[in-house]
């Protein structure tokens, strides 16, 4: 894929010191501890930051190199942030259509643009209203379509779902991932649900370095860092929708609660804590719970605590219950975990 | 309404009544001292007419050109750092502490006849002390404080986050001050544009310093005030009175105005 920005960018005073690039199109997520740079790194490309050193080019044009650097408003980045921060005074036409007056577009155009791009984001019947008067939720989706109105050739996105009600986030999720498609973008984040189902890459940044960099996938599948495998320490089971849960393509059926109606036969992510899962020597019998038998593949204790590998599956169980079932790398077992505990995503 | 628990201890209100009483006291001493009688042939004589009419206008025009040098200087003070940026933002507040006789001999030794501007004000054939300009002038130099005292806070107060936003949308700094900056900071434009007016209207020692006081020319409100108190006390209390009034119409202006601001947002 061609390459959409090329940057790299030391910042001493706040120890941050990275390299990185986009492919045209691409979305990655930027994950890692507070304090670890992320926000910098979005500030640095959005022109707010100065770099003490590095440069940057986003297709083509030079976003800073040395001791020149473009302004914020001719770089073509555009920014959303965790708060809206639509202009008060204005309607919310007038702020999905100030990217456009100020790219010049006349004001007819420029109207017209914001109401297809509030269309593009649910939210064309708020054209009319006041940022005052809208839900988090509401505002967060026309700072959405105000920041994509620009056209930007690189959208970076600042935890963009972390102020919102548990209840809006996933529907404003599904529309990032929509808007987001064919787009390159840079969504720093908290949630693995975020990445796994926004990036198609993730990048671990960590005492301002980068300690990871890789497919979504397998980053949380197979976390090499310390950060990512605390982060990902979550079962990850891909496959299908069904009614009452997911089908892999191997033929395993996982029960789960579903929130929400899923459309049937779409790929979805089922996810599930390691701590919800139970270990057992015999297959149990008789419980309403997901069974999967594995082989396990290695032990891991922390105190009172001791995780059980098996392949891209774990388990959390204490250390005495490990001891008590005598498993050890090699061993048949079966995990089961209760359809309640199991969160299905759609990919 | 039941009045929620304040917290604040008895004896405070007791000394915030007496506060309020010494402020409130002096004006209802004016109130009772009025001539009644003979109020409205007091305030409609051909010299107090003139003076109100002096002071309204240079008020306004003074009150305008704060607004003009006021704004860019609290944006520069608020927004951006420069080296003596604090030395600055200090000689701009000292008119505020400094006495306005003070004030009025600065502006005579700046744009007087023997002034530093003097000399090449009157090669263009500008002369300003003892004219009405020179009033302008002298309301302007006292009241420009209070107008870049209170936007600087209230830009502080709303931070640069609106501003940041506008930019990564493609907008130029002048686009973001006129479309942005300015908008938000509205009701804090109004309410510093008050205080200046108000000020400019009660100026008296830079304006006899500096302007003198000519009826009709440079002879403002509290002048006429000071000057009638030597002759006739009851026009100086009927025109005190008036002052009060003019003072408190246009607070309430401005306290409408901004209140209307913040139910429409």
């Amino acid at each position: 894929m061609p390459v959409s920005l090329e940057c790299s960018a030391r910042i001493d005073a706040r120890n941050v010191d990275v390299r990185l690039s986009v492919a045209t199109g691409e979305t990655v997520a930027v994950m890692g501890p507070n304090g670890a740079g992320k926000s910098t790194l979005l500030g640095v490309l959005a022109g707010l930051v100065r770099p003490d050193h590095g440069s940057a080019v986003l297709d083509g044009k030079t976003l800073y190199d040395g001791g020149a650097s473009l302004p914020p408003y001719a770089r073509g980045v555009g920014l959303l942030a965790q708060e809206a921060l639509l202009f008060p005074h204005l309607s919310v036409l007038e702020n999905v259509a100030f990217g456009p007056r100020c790219a010049g577009v006349p004001r007819k155009l420029a109207r017209a643009r914001a109401h297809r791009w509030l269309g593009e984001v649910d939210a064309a019947s708020l054209a009319d209203r006041r940022p005052a008067s809208l839900s988090g939720g509401q505002a967060q989706r026309v700072a959405v379509a105000r920041a994509l109105a620009t056209e930007p050739s690189l959208l970076l996105l600042d935890e963009p779902l972390a102020a919102l009600d548990i209840s809006v986030a996933p529907m404003l999720r599904r529309t990032l991932r929509r808007v987001l498609d064919g787009r390159s973008a840079i969504i720093v984040t908290h949630d693995m649900v975020d990445a796994l189902l926004l990036a198609d890459r993730v990048i671990v940044i960590d005492g301002g370095r980068i300690v990871e960099d890789g497919p979504t996938r397998s980053v949380l599948e197979r976390p090499r860092s310390s950060f990512a495998a605390s982060l990902a320490g979550v079962n990850l089971i891909t496959g299908t929708t069904v009614p009452d849960g997911v089908l892999t393509p191997t033929g395993l059926h996982l029960a789960a609660m579903m929130d929400e109606e899923l459309p049937l036969g779409e790929e979805a992510a089922a996810i599930f804590s390691p701590r919800a899962v139970a270990v057992h020597r015999a297959r149990p019998t008789g419980s309403p719970r997901n069974v999967l038998a594995v082989t396990i593949t290695d032990l891991e204790q922390h105190g009172a605590r001791t995780t059980v590998r098996a392949g891209h599956l774990s388990a959390e169980i204490t250390t005495a219950s490990a001891a008590e079932l005598d498993v050890e790398p090699g061993v048949e077992a079966f995990f089961s975990v209760k359809s309640a505990e199991v969160s299905v995503y759609l990919r | 309404m039941n009045a929620a628990y304040s917290g604040v201890p008895r004896w405070l209100i007791a000394v915030a009544a007496a506060g309020a009483l010494f402020l409130v006291l002096p004006l209802a001493a004016i109130v009772l001292r009025v001539e009644w009688l003979r109020f409205g042939e007091l305030i409609t004589s051909d010299s107090s007419t003139a003076a109100l009419l002096l002071s309204l206008q240079t008020s306004a025009t003074s009150t305008v050109l704060c607004v003009l040098l006021g704004v860019p200087l609290a944006f520069a003070l608020a927004r951006t750092r420069f080296w003596g940026q604090r030395v600055l933002r200090a000689l701009v507040l000292l008119p505020l502490v400094l006495p306005p006789v003070v004030g009025g001999i600065a502006l005579l030794y700046t744009f007087g006849r023997q002034g530093l501007l003097g000399e090449s004000l009157r090669i263009l054939g500008v002369d300003i002390a003892f004219s009405t300009t020179a009033v302008v002038l002298a309301q302007t130099f006292v009241a420009l404080p209070f107008l870049v005292l209170s936007l600087e806070g209230a830009l502080r107060t709303a931070g640069t986050r609106y501003e940041t936003v506008a930019a990564t949308l493609g907008a130029r700094p002048t686009t973001v001050l006129l479309r942005v900056s300015l908008p938000l900071v509205g009701p804090g434009i109004v309410a510093g544009a008050v205080l200046s007016f108000a000020r400019a209207l009660g100026e008296f020692g830079a304006t006899l310093t500096f302007a003198g006081s000519l009826q009709g020319v440079t002879r403002t409100l509290p002048l006429e005030i000071y000057l009638q108190r030597e002759t006739d006390a009851d026009a100086a209390v009927a025109l005190s009175l008036v002052l009060v009034a003019v003072a408190v119409i246009v607070v309430a202006l401005a306290h409408r105005i901004q209140e209307g601001d913040a139910r429409e947002p």
